[in-house]
């Protein structure tokens, strides 16, 4: 076959594939950046940024591919988060959990578990949700994720209310994780990983079936595609991201508690893929950046930041379609479609 | 026995304040399409409407009309400027741009009551208890309470089934072009019926002020409720969100109330205290995971 | 007409179906013989649509059987019963609209091949997926339009991107929902041959309005008012049949 385009399109994607490899450069040389120019507190902010990138990636799975308005994604991310306490909290103790499982305060070993036990959760409360959609599915995943706050309120052997305080950084071999710039590799690595994989996915043939789910569900259906499972599939995909970030968040905040799991941080998430287009592949990360950035600079002004970040909200949700990348077309005077 | 009746009560207390928030959310998703998350800022809204002006005047006269009126122009004035603009948007966006405002009424507030609790005193008349059944006395404002929400679910009925507005609003549900070709102004009588949910809102706000604190976040605590309740009872039918409401109220109640003392025969006090309130809590939730499983659209959802 | 013994491919039993007060399927029996083309026609708000819901599994009926090569299927997910070899078209088509054409058959060729669970491979560069795509493009006609997006196509395209997709199926049985609505004299010659072609290869539960199309192509016709059948028969017969021509043809013979 010969497409005419062919040459083109390998120009840009080379064009493309450069501006990634800059990027990626200009955010590795971050933490050197940040001590040039005096501003030691920025790696920390990158940092979080970086790991709630990969939060809002995974929910955009979700969301942004296959259609799936999930307004509980917190929960999977405080499940995860809370993996990384409760077996640093065994550790110190010295006491197993459920009388059989060891604590941990390896990175290797809470990582992994923090992703399968968010998987695990999604995979129960997303099997009950898929069963509904549309406006009910909105309100059940956000009822589910409160009854696991509640349920981490009421955790009160593991700090209840206040949480858990995480004393030192989950450690990796050979490298120092409590160093602030080592750890921000580490989690810009993981971010780099996470991202590569939902590129492959979306790309899949899986991800193909995503996208049909989300424009026709009806026609996907009658191509004989059973969609009940493959919307599952990807909500455990996104859950299991989700606690990845969590479990990263405990480690950089080293602290974790009910609060990962509030609404009001479902509905961040949410704003991050909006903000940055749902349905693009670094769009999530670009939502990040910029609603930390903002928050952060908002909150420097007033304490009551909030007050002009919802109108703010409103205003991007009544006037650009496609968040940042909509804003971009209005400003241009372009076409929004 | 006379425990029982109590708590039956309070549950059937929490079920109708829960049945003015969901209708209002329920009327306004079934008829508009529209998810409105900030309906819980209108029941703060009311609350706290109710609660400033008590604390000024000291008449709850003045203090409960204060309360309906202030819920139900900022839930007009929030349709005016912003809901009516995601009528044809999708349930996302409504959920975004919703949760903004959400973010706003509560910071706006904080900045107007600070961040302490105001508390309302209960009216005179309303003070004190009554006899309902042999040894057992109840709260008047409660019982004044669980009377003004049924009088309320009756007064709804009555004007969707049987008032020329409620058939105005029965049609528009299904045909707007219907409705416009009666000569009706569709988006004042969109306006009027989100002022309409933002009352019931309100209503239940300023009959919380006395036995709740008055403070900055109440509404979306009980907004996700409010989501439970409508999605055990069926999106879009008020009958649904009457029946969510009461079975909601009444085993969120009886839970708190009864599962300790359960738990307390079979394990040690502070340990049953403990999973006992955790299970409680998640009580609701779990009931409505199990509704999902047996009927995926609610107990009576709506038709279509 | 040929001789049948055989089994027919469909068969659906006392179907009932209510809305209601609106009984939309009334004790509906049918049949499709394999390679037969067998045309559901009646005036609007007769129910064909609901019908082909029924057969689908998109609408649940309240009472009555379906069977399909022997097999009841009546209780199966849309899904299973496509995996069985039926397929359908939309009356209004049903497409992926942000993809091109040629991915919109494409997935229909990958649905066709079992299960998606394949996370990493890029399925843009699939050729079993790309080239069995192009073949069912071009038997219905589109050939030329694979890279065009689907909003960017005209309304007759569009009919024909339907057709391209349930060929991707391979079915035994389609269950085409007015092919014809809406396409204008070229594109409706071209949908016709493109029909004519398929013919004999499986069999066609052809509803339609378009009465040239229908005397053309039908090998039999069932006739359905208000959810019933009121005559069934080959294209002769029911030309002659007076309850018809007084409850339909006479009327909208267009």
């Amino acid at each position: 076959m010969v497409d005419p385009l062919k040459t083109g399109g390998a120009q840009r994607s080379a064009l493309k594939l450069l501006a990634l490899a800059v990027l990626l450069a200009l955010l590795a040389a971050l933490p050197f950046i940040a001590t040039a120019t005096g501003q030691p507190a920025m790696t920390s902010l990158a940092t979080r940024i970086v790991i709630l990138a990969i939060a809002a990636a995974s929910l955009n799975l979700a969301l942004g591919y296959c259609g799936l308005v999930s307004f509980g994604h917190a929960a999977w991310y405080g499940v995860g988060g809370y993996v990384v306490g409760i077996l640093w909290r065994h550790h110190v103790s010295g006491e197993p959990l459920f009388g059989f499982i060891p604590g941990s305060d390896q990175l290797l070993v809470t990582l992994p578990l923090a992703i399968l036990v968010a998987g695990l959760f999604s995979a129960v409360l997303g099997a009950l949700s898929l069963r509904t959609s549309g406006v009910q599915f909105i309100m059940i995943t956000l009822a589910f994720a409160q009854m696991l706050f509640f349920f981490f309120v009421a955790l009160k052997a593991y700090g209840g209310d206040d949480g858990l305080i995480v004393r030192r950084r989950n450690a990796l071999p050979f490298i120092d994780t409590r160093d602030g710039p080592t750890f921000y590799w580490v989690c810009l690595a993981f971010a780099v990983a996470w991202f590569l994989l939902m590129w492959r996915i979306v790309n899949s043939r899986f991800g193909k079936v995503l996208a049909g789910i989300r424009q026709s569900e009806r026609r996907m259906a009658a191509i004989g595609v059973a969609t009940y499972r493959y919307k599952l599939v990807c909500f455990i995909i996104s859950g299991m991201g989700a606690g990845l970030a969590g479990a990263l968040m405990a480690n950089h905040a080293r602290f974790v508690s009910p609060d990962m799991l509030h609404w009001t941080q479902s509905g961040e998430l949410m704003i991050m893929v909006i903000l940055g287009g749902a349905g693009t592949l670094l769009g999530p990360a670009a939502g990040a950046a910029v609603l930390i950035g903002l928050e952060t600079q908002l909150a420097a002004w007033t304490e009551h930041w909030q007050a002009i970040l919802g109108p703010l909200l409103v205003l991007m949700i009544l006037f650009t379609r496609g968040g940042l990348s909509g804003l971009a077309r209005l400003v241009r005077g372009g076409r929004n479609d | 026995m006379p425990l029982l009746i109590e708590q039956a009560l309070n549950g059937l207390q929490l079920g109708v304040m829960l049945f003015l928030l969901a209708a209002g959310l329920t009327l306004i998703f079934g008829i508009m399409g529209v998810i409105n998350l900030a309906q819980g800022s209108l029941y703060m809204v009311g609350a706290y409407a109710m609660a400033a002006v008590a604390a000024k005047t000291g008449s709850f006269w003045l203090a409960a009309p204060a309360g309906l009126l202030a819920a139900a122009v900022a839930g007009m004035a929030m349709e005016y400027l912003v809901i009516r603009k995601l009528y044809a948007r999708d349930h996302l966006d409504q959920v975004l741009a919703t949760f903004g405002l959400i973010l706003f009424f509560n910071q706006m507030t904080t900045l107007i009551f600070g961040r302490q609790p105001l508390f309302v005193e209960i009216p005179d008349f309303l003070e004190g208890s009554v006899p309902i059944v042999a040894g057992v006395r109840y709260p008047l404002y409660r019982l004044a309470i669980i009377a003004v929400g049924l009088a309320t679910a009756v007064g709804l009925y009555v004007l969707i089934a049987r008032t020329r507005l409620g058939m105005l609003i029965r049609a528009g549900a299904t045909n707007r072009d219907m409705v416009r070709a009666l000569g009706v102004d569709i988006r004042l009588l969109y306006t009027v019926l989100f002022g309409l949910g933002a009352m019931l809102a309100g209503l239940a706000g300023v009959m919380a002020g006395p036995i709740l604190s008055v403070q900055v976040g109440m509404g979306e605590q009980v907004l996700i409720l409010t989501f439970v309740v409508v999605v055990i009872g069926g999106v879009g039918s008020i009958r649904g969100a009457f029946a969510g409401a009461m079975i909601v109220g009444i085993v969120d109640t009886v839970l708190r109330a009864f599962l300790p003392g359960l738990l307390r025969q079979v394990m040690m006090g502070p340990e049953a205290d403990a999973l006992a309130a955790g299970l409680s809590a998640m009580g609701v939730y779990l009931l409505m995971a199990i509704v999902l499983l047996v009927r995926p659209k609610g107990l009576l959802p709506a038709h279509g | 007409m040929t001789e049948r013994t055989a089994e027919p491919l469909l068969r659906v039993t006392r179907l009932f179906k209510r809305f209601g007060g609106v009984t939309a399927t009334d004790d509906l029996s049918l049949d499709v013989f394999a390679g037969e083309v067998h045309a559901l026609i009646g005036p609007n708000g007769a129910g064909k649509t609901t019908f082909i819901g029924q057969l689908m599994g998109e609408i649940a009926p309240d009472a009555g059987e379906i069977s399909f090569a022997g097999e009841r299927i009546d209780r199966l997910s849309t899904p299973a019963r496509v995996r069985r070899g039926l397929a359908r078209t939309f009356q209004i088509t049903e497409l992926l609209t942000e993809e091109t054409a040629l991915d919109n058959v494409a997935l229909a060729v990958q649905a066709g091949q079992g299960h998606s669970f394949r996370f990493f491979r890029d399925a843009r560069r699939d050729r079993s997926l790309l080239e069995p795509a192009h073949e069912h493009l071009a038997a219905a006609g589109l050939a030329e339009r694979g890279g065009v997006r689907v909003s960017a196509l005209s309304h007759g395209e569009r009919k024909q991107l339907e057709l391209a997709i349930v060929l991707a199926a391979r079915p035994r049985l389609l269950l085409l929902d007015e092919p014809m609505a809406g396409l204008g004299a070229a594109e409706s010659r071209r949908m016709v041959d493109a029909l004519a072609r398929m013919k004999g290869g499986v069999g066609i539960l052809l509803v339609e309005h378009d009465m040239d199309v229908v005397f053309a192509l039908a090998d039999r016709i069932s006739v359905l008012v208000y959810g019933r059948i009121i005559a069934s028969g080959t294209p002769a017969q029911i030309q002659a049949d007076p309850q018809v021509r007084a409850a339909y043809l006479g009327e909208g013979d267009a």
